[in-house]
This record gives C-alpha cells, sequence and structure tokens, in this order.
C-alpha cells in the first residue's frame, strides 16, 4: 500500500519513476516487451508494431494539442511526409538510422511552415488552416510524380543494418518498439523541462503565458516541429513496416483517427496517449473479430456493413468520451488507481 | 489569352459558387449562433440529399411532399444534435466541439452508408436544363436556377435576421449569450433554432449538387472545401461567406479552365493560407480582442 510520496533528495525527487514498485513493473514490461515476439502469434506482432507506430504518432499530435492547445487536422500529412522521406533517402541509399531522424527533421521543417500562422491566429481558425496544409501536402503526394510516384505511390525497401534485413513483422519489432518507448520517454520528460512547462502554460492562456516572459514565438513553432517530428518518424517507420507510401494512406481520416486516439486516452496525458492509441488501434480488430463471429452465426451480410459499423462506432467513441469522460481513459486510470490506494480501508 | 472563354468560365464559376454560399450560409449560421464550427455540414447536406431521394424516387412523392417531409426530417436531426451533442458540451474548449461534430459526421456517414449503400444513386433533374444564351456565352441551365435559388435562400435568411423577432433574438444570443438570457430570450430555444437552420440549409444544397452530379455517401466532401470558404469571408460574416462563395466558385472554374482539373480542389486551400497569412480573421470576419 502507498500512502504518500516521501523524497530523502533531490535526486530522488528529481526520477522519472520515483518508487521502487514503479521501476519494478518498468522492467517487468521491458522484459515483457522483449520476449513478446518470440511468444505472440504473428498477428499479434503485426498488431504491436502496428500500434507502437500509432503511439509514437499519437504522442507527436498530443505534445501539439493536447499540451500546447494547437489543434492540428493534418497530423497524418507530416506523416506522410516522414513515409516519402524514407522511401527518397532508400532511393539514394542512406541507411535506415539516418533515414528515420532525416524523415523526422523534413517533417519538423515543413511543420515549421504550417505553424506560421498560428502566431496569429487561433482555435478554430487555426485547425482550418492545418485543414489547408493537409489537403495541400496530399495534393503533393499525388502531383509531384517525379518524387513521390503520384497516386500508385513509391515502393519503399526493407530497412537493413550491416546487410541483416529487417524485414518481416517479427525483425522491424525490434525497430519499431525499441524507439516507441525511447520516444514516449522523450516526450513524458519533455514536460519536466523549461520548454515543456511554457507548452503547457502557453495552452492553458497564451496571453499570461507571454505576459510571464515565454516567447510565443519560440515555443508554439517549437511544439509544431517538435510533434512534426515525432510524425516523421512514426511515418518513416509506417514506409519501413508497410513498404509502400500512397497519398490516400495519409488522408483526413487518419488524421482525424489521432485526434480521436488523444481524445479517447485524454489530452495532454502520455499515459492517455497510451491507452488511447491502444484502444483505437484495437476498436476496428474486434470489430472485425465481432463480424467474423455474426457470420458464422449465420447472418450473411455483416462482412458488408463492417466499414459502416467502423465508422458510426469510431464516432460514437469520439462524442460519447467528449461528453461523458472528458479528460479520457488516462482520468478512468487515475480513479481506480486512487480507489485502491487506501483499499480496503477506506473504499 | 481567349477573352471569350475566360468571360464564359468566369459567369459559370461566379454562377456555381451560389451553391457554395449556401453550404457557406450554413456553416456562418451555426458559427455566429453557437461559436460552433460544424464539420458534419457535408454530412447534413449528403443526409438531407437521401432522404429526398427516399421521398421523391423510392415513396415516388411529388417534389414539393417530398422536400416538406425532407426539410421536417433534417430540421429534427438538427434539433437532435444541438439538444444531445452540442448542449452537453457548452463551455467545453474548441478542440472538444471540433471533434464532436467530426465524430458527429462519422456516425452519418457511416449510418448512410449502411442504410442507402455505397453506390452511387441518380436523382432526377429538379432545375430546368435550358440553357441562357448571352450573346456567345451559353450559360447552363442548372447552374443558373441553382444560383437563384441560392440567392433566394440567402436573402430570405438576411432578411429575417435584420426584421424578425426570431431574427433579432438570436443575434442578441450569438453575440452575448448571458446578457440575452437575462433580457428573456430562450437561448436554448435560439440555439435549436440555428441548427434546424443549418440542417434545413444543408440540406437544400445537398439536394442541388447531388441532383447535378450524383448522390453518394461522399456527397459531403463538398463542404470540406466550403470550409475553406468560410474562412476567406470570417467565420461570422454571411455577405463575407456570399462573396467568399463567389471568388471560390470563380477561382474553381478558372482553375479548370486553364490549369487542369486535378488543381481544382486544392486551389481553395492555397488561397486561405495566403489569406490567413496576411489577413488572420478572413476579409470580412471580426476581429476577437482579448482581455485577461
Amino acid at each position: 500500500m502507498r500512502i504518500g510520496d516521501f523524497h530523502a533528495s533531490y535526486r530522488h525527487d528529481e526520477a522519472l519513476f520515483d518508487t521502487r514498485v514503479q521501476r519494478a513493473w518498468l522492467g517487468v514490461l521491458l522484459a515483457a516487451l522483449a520476449a513478446f515476439p518470440f511468444v505472440g502469434g504473428s498477428y499479434f506482432v503485426y498488431l504491436a508494431c502496428l500500434l507502437g507506430i500509432h503511439l509514437i504518432s499519437a504522442a507527436g499530435l498530443n505534445i501539439m494539442t493536447g499540451y500546447t492547445g494547437l489543434i492540428s487536422l493534418g497530423h497524418a500529412a507530416f506523416m506522410g511526409v516522414g513515409c516519402y522521406t524514407v522511401a527518397v533517402a532508400e532511393k539514394a541509399s542512406i541507411p535506415f538510422y539516418l533515414a528515420l531522424p532525416l524523415a523526422g527533421l523534413v517533417s519538423a521543417a515543413i511543420g515549421l511552415v504550417v505553424g506560421i500562422p498560428s502566431l496569429r491566429i487561433k482555435g478554430l481558425y487555426f485547425a482550418v488552416a492545418t485543414l489547408a496544409a493537409q489537403f495541400v501536402l496530399g495534393f503533393v503526394f499525388r502531383e509531384w510524380e517525379s518524387v513521390t510516384g503520384g497516386v500508385r505511390g513509391a515502393n519503399v525497401p526493407a530497412a537493413s543494418l550491416f546487410g541483416f534485413e529487417l524485414a518481416g513483422d517479427q525483425r522491424i519489432y525490434f525497430l519499431i518498439v525499441p524507439l516507441a518507448v525511447v520516444m514516449l520517454l522523450g516526450a513524458r520528460n519533455l514536460f519536466r523541462t523549461r520548454v515543456g512547462r511554457a507548452f503547457i502554460a502557453i495552452r492553458d492562456r497564451d496571453i499570461s503565458a507571454e505576459v510571464l516572459g515565454i516567447s510565443l514565438f519560440h515555443h508554439k513553432l517549437l511544439a509544431f516541429a517538435i510533434g512534426s517530428f515525432y510524425a516523421g518518424v512514426a511515418g518513416g517507420l509506417w514506409g519501413y513496416f508497410f513498404r509502400v507510401a500512397t497519398p490516400e494512406l495519409f488522408g483526413l481520416p487518419l488524421s482525424v483517427f489521432y485526434l480521436a486516439a488523444i481524445i479517447v486516452g485524454g489530452l495532454g496525458s502520455i499515459l492517455g496517449t497510451i491507452l488511447g492509441a491502444t484502444f483505437m488501434t484495437m476498436v476496428p480488430e474486434v470489430l472485425r473479430a465481432l463480424v467474423a463471429w455474426a457470420e458464422a452465426l449465420g447472418v450473411q451480410e455483416a462482412g458488408v456493413f463492417l466499414a459502416s459499423i467502423r465508422q458510426v462506432v469510431f464516432g460514437l467513441l469520439i462524442v460519447g468520451f467528449l461528453i461523458f469522460e472528458p479528460h479520457g481513459l488516462a482520468e478512468i486510470w487515475r480513479r481506480v488507481r486512487r480507489f485502491f490506494h487506501l483499499w480496503p480501508f477506506r473504499t | 489569352m481567349d477573352w471569350l472563354l475566360l468571360a464564359e468560365f468566369s459567369l459559370v464559376g461566379l454562377l456555381s459558387g451560389g451553391v457554395l454560399a449556401l453550404i457557406a450560409l450554413g456553416f456562418v449560421l451555426v458559427y455566429k449562433g453557437t461559436r460552433v464550427i460544424n464539420f458534419a455540414m457535408g454530412e447534413f447536406m449528403m443526409v438531407g440529399a437521401y432522404l429526398f431521394w427516399t421521398t421523391h424516387v423510392f415513396l415516388k412523392l411529388p417534389w414539393w411532399a417530398a422536400l416538406a417531409l425532407t426539410l421536417v426530417g433534417i430540421a429534427g436531426l438538427g434539433a437532435v444534435v444541438e439538444r444531445f451533442v452540442l448542449r452537453p458540451l457548452a463551455g467545453q474548449p474548441v478542440i472538444s466541439i471540433v471533434m464532436a461534430t467530426i465524430g458527429l459526421g462519422a456516425v452519418l456517414h457511416g449510418a448512410a452508408e449502411a442504410i442507402w449503400g455505397g453506390a452511387n444513386l441518380a436523382l432526377p433533374e429538379i432545375l430546368p436544363r435550358k440553357p441562357l444564351i448571352l450573346g456567345e456565352v451559353l450559360l447552363p441551365g442548372q447552374v443558373l436556377w441553382s444560383f437563384a435559388l441560392a440567392v433566394a435562400l440567402i436573402a430570405g435568411f438576411t432578411a429575417y435576421f435584420h426584421w424578425s423577432k426570431g431574427g433579432v433574438s438570436m443575434r442578441a444570443a450569438a453575440s452575448d449569450p448571458v446578457t440575452a438570457y437575462a433580457m428573456g430570450i430562450d437561448v436554448r430555444r435560439t440555439q435549436r433554432l440555428t441548427w434546424i437552420f443549418a440542417g434545413v440549409t444543408g440540406a437544400v444544397a445537398g439536394i442541388i449538387v447531388a441532383s447535378m452530379t450524383s448522390l453518394s455517401p461522399t456527397l459531403g466532401t463538398v463542404a470540406l472545401g466550403v470550409l475553406a470558404v468560410i474562412i476567406l469571408g470570417g467565420l461570422d460574416s454571411i455577405a463575407g461567406a456570399i462573396i467568399a462563395g463567389l471568388i471560390v466558385g470563380w477561382l474553381e472554374s478558372i482553375t479548370v479552365a486553364f490549369i487542369g482539373g486535378q488543381a481544382r480542389d486544392v486551389v481553395p486551400y492555397l488561397v486561405v493560407l495566403v489569406i490567413l497569412m496576411v489577413r488572420p480573421y478572413g476579409l470580412f470576419g471580426t476581429r476577437d480582442i482579448e482581455r485577461l
């Protein structure tokens, strides 16, 4: 039973995971993650890889939208930029450990350009500006055929390290998942720094933040650049994972998917990012399983309705969480934990 | 450059901007009345067009009865949306409201696909096809009539806002809900009415668009391009929405004529990005003044 915080030294106070129990569980989690591809079935390894990519991208969006308050409806387009960067870099035979950071940087650079209007407009107007960026980038993906391959898309070769090809879900897992862990820890740490706290101050009231001496110009652009960097890296991984980049993959629905993930999980919370992305990745899979089950029971047309059911469920989840649980799954988790803190002495 | 061709495409573009202005009016109504951008506007259009198809083509009712039923149906939908989605979210941050309307759009889109299927349906051509010939310039009849219809509806709404008691109370509730409430205006009623009006304009625009092209669940994607229109005009200006609708209609038509069809969809967004850099609150929108 944990009854309070007791810090005996500054080092202890600063620690990211401050109790021994937390650190032990973290160790268990990492060991489980390392062992997973050898134990889990191929389907679950595939899901884990997909989840890793979604986690990185959702974390980037949460930094922008959840922590800094800049709504982005163009997150998928920045992933697309990363994905195409990787495709081009591989064509120039740049190895993946340089191509992935490059994907992030190119994406961040474009994010900086799109972020410029954020200095003058906010809220709904800014959301529409990012929507415009989404469509303009999608147009570039479709029409700049010499680089992106147009509508047919571009192929991405497998990532390889010293001649060892990271092809197949089981191998690419060891690229995606460690990277996801590192980037999530990075995001968690960001909000213990001056810059991260400035982001939060800007979200809560940007004018007050400016009065306190935070440069809105630097920090809004920086938030956008960091978020786009995450998206770019996730897009690069997407390229190595699916081995193809086509314009319609990175359309508005994917942007909305990530927004939904961070809303369901909890805005402005890394735990929320993890819970939300996991939840939203699982929903289509669970629905598919349910439909297969219904078909086995003799409902003939169940499969036909899968796409529309998915959309309805997706929309209902967004609206339902917004109305009934606006702080998302992270808040539910916190409530459950608080309940067990003093259980069974106080319920 | 061929001046006659330019003139012809300009006129057609301006006229087809009428429908865009009508959709824009739907956005502006909701934004003025409730400070919400209705990302589900396109789905309202789509559902309206489907309701009209069901009553007119499927149940074979005469067009006026079908239209009346459609408008009643869409008004009901607007009222339900206001009551059960937007009212619980009153006072929430912008992102919640944006996402709620996006989620609503997904629900309507999925439901329409489940009910009516994903295939293209055809609405009969309601508007007469007979073109108008002005000297050497030929104007397609449908475009002309849709423009006239849009103008009539927009004029009607503008008159309502200016001179009727209901319209004035809507404007009062929009500019300051608390004061309006204290003066005895039923703010909830005006907000419900706002959504009903938005649904009605959306349905009419949807029927016009569907009868000129074809009807499918993706009909609503037109509306996203129109969002660009709104930003151009400023979110809270009806005059701005009309002018911006005409500008975008003209730009699209000119782009198709002189640059190519692929660029058509992206032009409004490019213009919007530029406008936002230069005039952040659009051409006619009011600038928010913030106090701490």
